[in-house]
């Protein structure tokens, strides 16, 4: 019996001892590395809101105005998301959405969607999607331009059929074969600029408490 | 050290009698996932090298201090602790290299391979040769993703290294071969089915090469046997 559990007692001693060594040698490298990582992926956040709302049109500390935003249908987004404001000489410039796509063809598609001040796109990407490879997956700048057409476009309610993919009669180019996709972006910018329209005013307030 | 004849034995192993992909079956849940075009798979395929190598050199050095009983949750904590400390160390130190393998590196965990070389190989062998064999089996791996890559590339959509601009910069974008030009893409080679009819094809044209080999092998001692008496 005695020999038994001195064999328990040796294993776990040394199992624990492991378990020691692994949690401080990943402690350690976590805390060496956290800084510069963070560092990067600020970095690489700022670059990827730079594509959908120009350099020239800000000089704020972009990543520092950040404000959640609470879940809301015509922003697709069933949790809290975030919006970046940019401004100019202190006046708000434009701002930064994250909206969602939620009619794609595999679930939901991520956007981004740069406005300016008075409601011209200033750009869209896409951050995440499920589309099919090689068939939907032109919605990707990596894959072709197709995302860019939405920039300098606006929104006004008596022209509201141009918001619409070509197929169905709007003014937007798709594929064939692929037009789920893009319907659903269109129509997931449509209603964010929408959005945009109708809390313009508090969207485009100051910020002052600043957490990204 | 390593002796020339045991390089090879470990060399053959790795990369043809005991290949981790079409003979053991153990690299799967990457191999089916991430070989839908070159670039991926060969990108895939480096990092579990890398890791398999360090992997099995780390096992293979704590061999002796672990008990029979507790060899599995220690080799998995050390495999665990070890890619996340890889993952975070190339996401800091090598933030280029990290964004065109970093989505792989997690999914080396889920690898069974690793795991399998530690258990069956460098808890029982030298570190040296533990590393060795790990890096071996890692290149069988690769050979068998960047095949499988470039024929399910081909027949999915008739090019080969797409995507290599993401991994080595936009300048490199001539690169990619168009194999069939104006090719309307065969989509169900790049979904996951397939992976599992590529692979099934590899296996069996492997089987086939190995057979013939035997076969041959078979004659040529007859003729030897037949030739002796007289």
């Amino acid at each position: 019996m005695n020999a038994v559990l001195n064999n328990a007692l040796r294993t776990s001693t040394i199992l624990f001892l492991f378990a020691l060594i692994g949690t401080a040698l990943l402690a350690y490298t976590y805390r060496q590395t956290h800084p510069v990582i963070e560092k990067s992926a600020q970095a690489e956040k700022l670059a990827l809101i730079n594509q959908v709302l120009p350099k020239e049109l800000y000089d704020n500390d972009l990543l520092g105005a950040w404000r959640e935003l609470p879940p809301s249908p015509l922003l697709g987004t069933r949790k809290p998301s975030g919006m970046w404001l940019a401004t100019r000489d202190g006046r708000p410039a434009g701002v930064v959405l994250e909206a969602v796509a939620p009619e794609g063809y595999s679930g939901d598609i991520h956007l981004l969607i740069g406005i300016d001040a008075t409601g011209v796109l200033t750009g869209v990407r896409v951050t995440q999607h499920k589309e099919t490879p090689g068939l939907g997956d032109y919605i990707q700048l990596a894959k072709s331009d197709w995302v860019l057409q939405f920039t300098g476009k606006s929104y006004h309610p008596d022209r509201d059929g141009r918001w619409k993919v070509k197929k169905d009669g709007g003014e937007f180019d798709s594929r064939a074969g692929a037009t789920i996709t893009p319907r659903a972006i269109v129509k997931a910018v449509r209603e964010a600029l929408k959005y945009f329209q109708l809390h313009r005013e508090t969207l485009l307030q100051p910020i002052e408490a600043s957490k990204p | 050290m390593i002796t020339k004849q045991e390089f090879s034995t470990l060399a053959h192993n790795g990369l043809w009698k005991q290949n981790p992909g079409v003979v053991q079956l153990l690299g799967l849940c990457p191999l089916l996932a991430i070989s839908n075009n070159v670039v991926n798979a060969l990108s895939l395929g480096l990092a579990t090298v890398f890791v398999m190598a360090a992997s099995s050199l780390a096992v293979s050095g704590v061999r002796n201090f672990v008990p029979h009983e507790i060899r599995i949750p220690v080799f998995i904590l050390i495999i665990a602790a070890l890619v996340t400390v890889i993952d975070l160390a190339l996401n800091a130190f090598a933030h280029p290299l990290y964004l065109v393998l970093g989505i792989f590196i997690p999914l080396i965990t889920t690898n069974c391979i690793v795991l399998a070389r530690a258990d069956a190989y460098a808890s029982k062998n030298h570190p040296l040769h533990s590393a060795l064999d790990g890096a071996l089996m890692g290149i069988g791996l690769t050979l068998v993703l960047v095949v499988l890559g470039g024929l399910r590339e081909v027949a999915g959509q008739g090019t080969l290294l797409s995507g290599i601009d993401l991994a080595l910069g936009p300048e490199t974008k001539d690169w990619v071969i168009t194999v069939l030009p104006d090719y309307k893409g065969f989509l169900l080679a790049i979904l996951p089915p397939g992976a599992f009819i590529g692979l099934g094809l590899l296996i069996a044209g492997r089987n086939w090469l190995d057979a013939r080999a035997q076969q041959r092998a078979q004659r040529a001692a007859k003729t030897a046997a037949s030739a002796l008496p007289a």
